[in-house]
């Protein structure tokens, strides 16, 4: 699903590497913390993934591929099989919920029928049935994070990216979304999920990969959080 | 559904920029119909080019009896005697860039003088005597003025070869200096539609850049993502090429049909089949000029 090898990544104009040497393996369906400190390279490991930027040094597979060797124009094509969530939702403000989930879909070009089909269905999925027509606006945090998420899973993507998805949420709230990420990896997506969220990682005892200046320090299955912020 | 998706991305897009819109549409507007004026001028001068140089010809005059008095050092040797005449008319009937020669007496030269200026107080004290006479010789290439000039200008008898065409080349020079500075202003606004498309696509990229960004992630192709912008420079662009065209048109109508065509009856200007036929060409440009500046702009302001 993800492999790393010995994958270094060195900004312009910046002499300390963002990532050194890391490489590792993900395998298909599973659920892979990534804790570090801030500036540790985790943003910058899950931006290798989406190919937002490109490794200096070293190769990434993602979804079996080289991205080194993936043209420009092949990109969209591989993304539309990655879903993203982000701290800040990224949700469009003047459209409604559903329309914001249909977005993913309309831009990709998927047929009306098909849209008007599967938003709901995704929303409810993600327990948000019915409040298809309301604004972001007038949803609670952990509320609008379930429709990034359904944004996120509704081409059904192999492999869903969260970066610091409970970052902005109380813990009971971040228990509800790490529920539902749990259930979206049970049918079958890898998740990999940036966070500081000690807590959660102690509970979720999943594999959990440790970044500290751009190094691999810890790669541990069943692990937790382990290190004070 | 993607086409209706696009639209309403288009419309949005035109009508936050209201402004800059409103800015690029008249920039491309006057570039381009001083674009058109200047090739419907340069048609103009070629058209008149051709109807002047099928009447200008070379004007051989000869020496008068009262050119002996007179500073003209060609003439010291009194007027023309026949027998020059007779060689001269020989010599150009044998040229062959001459096409046909006729012989202007002094009886003409003096009727049309008067038809001229009839009303002029000097021509009441004219007599035909006083006129000269001339060869006016029609060539068939009106550039090749200089093989009569060298032949006859040093001939005894001959006081000077003149060159009509001169006369009308310093017009058509003239209007040329014209047409060249309407493509100067042409090419400055140019410039200024471009530097202004420019500038709204990146102002229309910045306040879009959520939704760009949410494009890009969820795998949408960058022709998918920069479409809206393109389109909205090359809509902005066809409105401004419209304008052009009402431009030309109106001027066609109203400064030429209506007003020139009047005022002056020697010149016949270019008709609406010429404006017509720059139309496309000027639509052709409106659209495609400020797609294309837009889509150099969003290489650079929009991450695809």
């Amino acid at each position: 699903m993800i492999r790393f090898d010995n994958v270094s990544k060195t900004y312009p104009k910046q002499t300390r590497p963002a990532l050194r040497d890391v490489s590792l393996e993900i395998e298909k369906g599973e659920f892979v913390f990534l804790v570090g400190s801030s500036g540790s390279g985790k943003s910058t490991f899950l931006r290798l993934l989406l190919r937002e930027e490109r490794a200096s040094h070293g190769a990434v597979h993602v979804l079996g591929k080289d991205l080194a060797r993936l043209s420009n124009w092949k990109v969209p094509h591989m993304r539309r099989q990655l879903g993203t969530v982000f701290q800040d939702f990224r949700l469009l403000p003047n459209k409604t919920v559903g329309e914001n989930v249909a977005f993913a879909l309309e831009v990709i070009g998927k047929p009306r029928a098909a849209i008007r089909k599967t938003v709901p269905e995704v929303l409810d999925l993600v327990g948000l049935g019915g409040k298809d027509d309301r604004m972001p606006g007038e949803l609670s945090g952990g509320e609008q994070q379930r429709v990034a998420i359904a944004r996120a899973f509704v081409n059904r993507p192999m492999l869903l990216i969260a970066d610091e998805p409970t970052g902005n949420l109380d813990p009971q709230t971040s228990v509800g979304i790490m529920k539902l990420l749990d259930r979206i990896n049970r049918t079958g997506t890898t998740v990999v999920m940036a966070t500081h969220d000690q807590q959660i990682v102690d509970q979720m005892r999943k594999r959990v990969i440790e970044l500290e200046k751009g190094r691999l320090v810890r790669d541990q299955s069943r692990g937790v959080y382990g290190y004070q912020h | 559904m993607r086409a209706q998706f696009v639209l309403s991305e288009i419309g949005v897009g035109l009508r936050r920029n209201l402004t800059m819109t409103f800015a690029v549409i008249v920039s491309v507007a006057l570039s381009l119909a001083l674009f058109g004026g200047s090739l419907l001028m340069r048609e103009q001068v070629s058209t008149m080019k051709g109807y002047w140089y099928d009447k200008v010809n070379v004007s051989i005059f000869l020496c008068n009896k009262n050119d002996k008095e007179s500073s003209s050092a060609n003439c010291a040797k009194g007027a023309v005697t026949e027998a020059q005449k007779k060689e001269i008319r020989s010599e150009l009937k044998q040229m062959n860039v001459v096409e046909s020669v006729h012989f202007e007496t002094s009886e003409e030269a003096y009727k049309h003088y008067k038809e001229q200026f009839g009303d002029s107080p000097l021509a009441d004290s004219l007599t035909p005597d006083q006129m000269q006479e001339s060869f006016r010789v029609k060539l068939k290439d009106p550039e090749r003025y200089d093989v009569i000039s060298t032949a006859f200008a040093a001939r005894p008898g001959v006081q000077e070869v003149q060159d009509q065409k001169k006369l009308v080349d310093d017009l058509f020079n003239l209007l040329n200096g014209m047409n060249f500075a309407a493509l100067a202003v042409m090419t400055l606004m140019l410039v200024v539609a471009l530097m202004l498309i420019v500038n709204t696509v990146r102002v229309s990229a910045f306040s879009r850049r959520r939704e760009t960004g949410i494009m890009r992630l969820v795998g949408a192709s960058s022709f998918y993502i920069q479409m809206p912008f393109i389109m909205e420079a090359a809509i902005a662009g066809l409105l401004g090429a419209g304008f052009a065209c009402v431009l030309l048109v109106s001027g066609q109508y109203f400064l030429v049909n209506n007003w020139l065509v009047n005022k002056i009856d020697v010149i016949n200007f270019i008709g609406w089949d010429a404006v017509l036929a720059k139309l496309p060409l000027v639509l052709a440009i409106g659209l495609l000029m400020p797609a294309l500046a837009a889509f150099f702009a969003l290489r650079k302001y929009l991450k695809v």
